[in-house]
């Protein structure tokens, strides 16, 4: 089958199952809620949106250079390689629950790992 | 722009700075207006190039005027004042044109030229001909000082709005709502409370309101009836300091009611209160459940103006 790995893991429908269960995994995890605390939630919930978006491998316009500058005042604040695993933790936990098939969600989590470098301006 | 206004100390009135009390409304007589810097306006207006200086940053040349007058504001009389505790007024209002407006939405009141400040809607247009706010007295408050001091029944004021996404909405008829407030956040969660019955609400109402102390707690004898009246409504009164009487749940508002509904699926959520309240009280609502579209809020509600610098 030629279906994208966007199309077979549901498309908008799957980001918009996934977001709030993801937001809310992120929001309670208190070694990274801080970073993600923001007055404006739903304009912090569009950007987990997005990621996930990103993640699930469907359109997007992130460039290496805009994750990078986006995450710039994060990693002045402390942001590290536990913070990510924490949130990869967290995708990988999502996904679960939602009962993605195995081999799908490796190809998320790689996604998701290819943004290490540029995530802690490395 | 409004922080390089003031920097040169240009008189101009504003309040809560966020986009929402649209009090800093200006026209751009030249160049070009930033779209975002329109947000929430109404569109007869942005149709004139009127637009938020607290959110526009000047990118190019702009030439701005003060508001029209007759665009922006209409006349109301005051009809009758109430004190309701020591430091709050119910203030009624009549119109002489019909103002279309939710309650639960926020007018700015204006006096002189340049004093504008916002007060939420208790009244409900279907059933009331008159407009009604609760307004406590701030320390330093110009606006609230006058109204509770000076402003006499039979005086004109100049109004703006109705503006603000915080109301009922008949859709949800069928939900739980939860509705939590603090001092004067009372005002518009009544007018939601009333909106939400006139409907023929079918889900749960419950009323969550706080104060520090105990004469805090205005408009009881109103909401008790309400409760006694409305099967599927709750009223909870709440007392954060010392409590005297055992009728009164002992806690924060937000506290008492997210302990008393701790799984919010499907349940819609109103908040009115200090900020700091509001965006700790949004989040746990989301986390127990709530959808954030579920959740609504004007955060600048009640904004503690105590240690702003107001204009001369």
């Amino acid at each position: 089958m030629g279906d994208t790995l966007f199309e077979q893991i549901g498309g908008e429908a799957a980001v918009d199952a996934a977001v709030d269960l993801f937001y809310r995994k992120v929001l309670t995890d208190e070694s990274i809620s801080h970073f993600f605390e923001d007055t404006d939630m739903d304009a912090q919930r569009a950007k987990q949106k997005s990621f996930l978006t990103m993640a699930f491998g469907g359109p997007n316009n992130y460039t290496g250079q805009q994750l990078r500058e986006a995450h710039a005042p994060l990693v002045a604040k402390g942001l590290n390689e536990s913070h990510f695993a924490a949130v990869a933790g967290h995708l990988q936990a999502t996904l679960q629950e939602l009962g993605v098939a195995e081999n799908l969600i490796e190809q998320v989590m790689a996604i998701a790992a290819s943004t290490h470098d540029d995530v802690l301006g490395l | 722009m409004l922080t390089a206004l003031l920097r040169h100390e240009v008189d101009l009135s504003y309040s809560c700075k966020t986009g929402v009390c649209q009090t800093c409304m200006l026209r751009a007589s030249k160049g070009e207006v930033p779209a975002y810097s329109q947000e929430g306006i109404k569109k007869t207006l942005r149709a004139q190039n009127y637009f938020l200086s607290c959110l526009c940053k000047v990118e190019h040349d702009m030439e701005v005027t003060s508001p029209n007058d007759a665009d922006l504001f209409s006349s109301a009389t005051v009809r009758s004042k109430q004190l309701l505790t020591a430091d709050i007024c119910s203030v009624q209002l009549e119109i002489a044109t019909p103002l279309f407006y939710h309650a639960g939405q926020f007018i700015n009141l204006r006096k002189g030229r340049r004093l504008l400040r916002s007060y939420s809607l208790a009244s409900l247009p279907q059933q009331d001909d008159y407009l009604e706010i609760h307004v406590r007295r701030l320390k330093n408050g110009k606006m609230s000082n006058w109204i509770l001091d000076e402003m006499q029944v039979g005086d004109d004021i100049d109004i703006e709005g109705p503006m603000g996404h915080c109301f009922y909405a008949p859709e949800s008829i069928e939900q739980n709502l939860l509705l939590i407030g603090t001092g004067t956040g009372l005002s518009p969660l009544l007018g939601i409370t009333r909106d939400a019955i006139y409907h023929g609400h079918k889900g749960e109402i419950h009323l969550y309101h706080g104060s520090h102390l105990e004469d805090g707690l205005y408009n009881q004898q109103r909401l008790l009836e309400m409760q006694k009246n409305i099967v599927n409504f709750y009223y909870h009164p709440c007392v954060s300091g010392a409590v005297q009487q055992s009728d009164y749940a002992s806690g924060r508002a937000c506290d008492v009611a997210l302990k008393d509904h701790s799984k919010l699926q499907n349940w819609s959520v109103y908040l009115c209160g200090a900020p700091p309240m509001v965006n700790a009280t949004k989040k746990l609502a989301y986390l127990s459940g709530a959808r954030l579209e579920d959740i609504h809020a004007d955060p600048f509600q009640l904004t503690d103006l105590r240690s702003q610098k107001r204009e001369k």
